[in-house]
């Protein structure tokens, strides 16, 4: 149980998809514009990442890694499909995000008209898949701390486009040099959060 | 066939030319700053990732530009996912059987080619609705204009993070003698952030057209 903690407190703080991976960069820009948008964005997120990681976890434990398929006959203990998991994984964030979609439009109609489009926009978010990857690359024990890296991945992402939906709102009152304006300065700001978020580094739990 | 254009009418070059510097792809159009920002901290991955992305790019513009008459267009984000998909395995095969230090070192950013921007965007916006031959250009040219950011952005943080330039050391030992130290925060994340600001901060005060409004 404190290994799930900590696995989510690290994924929100010290290897924020954002601050530390620059994953999910491009919605991150340009929905970042009011601080309203931001936060359905950002509550989507940690749902389709919540959702995809422990599919992807179970799909690459029994499915794609080498020996896995041996659950089905012992002969093929030794296939390894682990070349297919880009498109194993893609597959499975577009189709889960289709369903989630479906989902929220069936029983929550107010939340699915104020996430409209990001919805589907979400399943070419770097973010979804970079967690799917880091989730193959770090080799978690089990389903449960696949799901808590997942989630807490999600809240990083979240509490980042917050933060500068938040800033950027309250820039439109300071006097920014001309040239950069709008993106170049997003790009400074996030920089020194950063910076910031560097100051989470080195925590144990 | 007398009117046909020709293979680099005018045209054709603008194609190749213009996503180099006023629609470039990082710093105008806003596509791929994932990976741009993930993978500069040396000039070679950079490097490498930038010929990854034209060749995925690439070919996948002609692909798709090839097929669109015949992909319904309820279905077409999973079909180019798919052509993506495929091809970026196939990078991802090469790159792990010809420079496998390299392939280490990108680790999770060449899988997340797939979901590049830069590459959903120009098939939607290009490839839908152009011919093979300019969708093949379009693809080199934004590709190319996305790659020369990469490489600017990496020498800066490799000549002033690490003081050198492709693993060569490039600041001489007496500098460190006299107590020059490298900027450990060029290495850092942040550091690949305040670059690109101020690489777009450049580019606009040159070109006062490219201003925002707010």
């Amino acid at each position: 149980m404190e290994n799930l903690i900590s696995i989510f407190v690290k994924s929100i703080f010290v290897d924020n998809m954002i601050f530390a991976y620059f994953l999910g960069m491009c919605s991150y820009l340009a929905v970042s514009k009011t601080v309203k948008t931001s936060v359905g964005l950002g509550i989507a997120v940690v749902f389709v990442l919540g959702i995809t990681v422990p599919v992807d976890y179970l799909l690459n434990k029994y499915l794609l890694v080498p020996g896995a398929l041996s659950w089905l006959s012992p002969e093929l203990a030794d296939v390894d499909l682990s070349f297919l998991s880009f498109i194993m994984f893609i597959a499975v964030i577009a189709s889960m995000v289709q369903l989630v979609e479906m989902v929220i439009e069936k029983f929550s109609p107010a939340l699915y008209s104020s996430l409209g489009i990001f919805l589907p926009l979400i399943a070419v978010n770097c973010a979804i898949l970079g967690g799917s990857l880091f989730m193959q690359e770090r080799d978690y024990a089990n389903i449960a701390e696949a799901t808590s890296f997942g989630l807490g991945s999600g809240v990083g992402w979240f509490l980042a486009i917050v933060g500068i939906a938040a800033i950027r709102e309250k820039i439109r009152y300071s006097n920014v040099p001309a040239p950069l304006r709008g993106l170049g300065i997003t790009f400074i700001i996030t920089g020194l959060m950063g910076i910031a978020f560097m100051s989470f580094m080195g925590i144990k739990l | 066939m007398n009117n046909r254009e020709s293979l680099f009418s005018a045209k054709n070059r603008r194609l190749l030319t213009t996503p180099l510097g006023k629609e470039n792809p990082i710093t105008i159009q806003v596509l791929g700053i994932c990976s741009a920002l993930a993978v500069t901290v040396k000039l070679e991955p950079a490097f490498v990732m930038t010929i990854s992305v034209i060749a995925v790019l690439a070919v996948g513009n002609m692909i798709i530009s090839l097929l669109r008459r015949t992909i319904a267009p309820r279905i077409r984000i999973i079909v180019q996912l798919v052509v993506i998909a495929s091809l970026v395995i196939l990078v991802d095969q090469v790159l792990k059987a010809f420079v496998y230090d390299v392939s280490k070192q990108l680790s999770v950013f060449v899988g997340l080619i797939i979901t590049n921007c830069i590459i959903m965007g120009r098939f939607e916006a290009f490839a839908m609705s152009n011919k093979p031959w300019p969708s093949f250009l379009d693809g080199v040219g934004n590709a190319t204009g996305y790659g020369i950011i990469l490489i600017i952005v990496a020498f800066f943080r490799e000549l002033l993070g690490s003081g050198s330039v492709w693993g060569y050391q490039i600041a001489p030992q007496f500098l460190y003698d006299w107590g020059y130290k490298d900027n450990g925060l060029m290495i850092l994340p942040p550091g690949a952030l305040i670059v690109i600001g101020i690489i777009i901060w450049v580019q606009r005060s040159r070109d006062k057209e490219l201003i925002e409004e707010n």
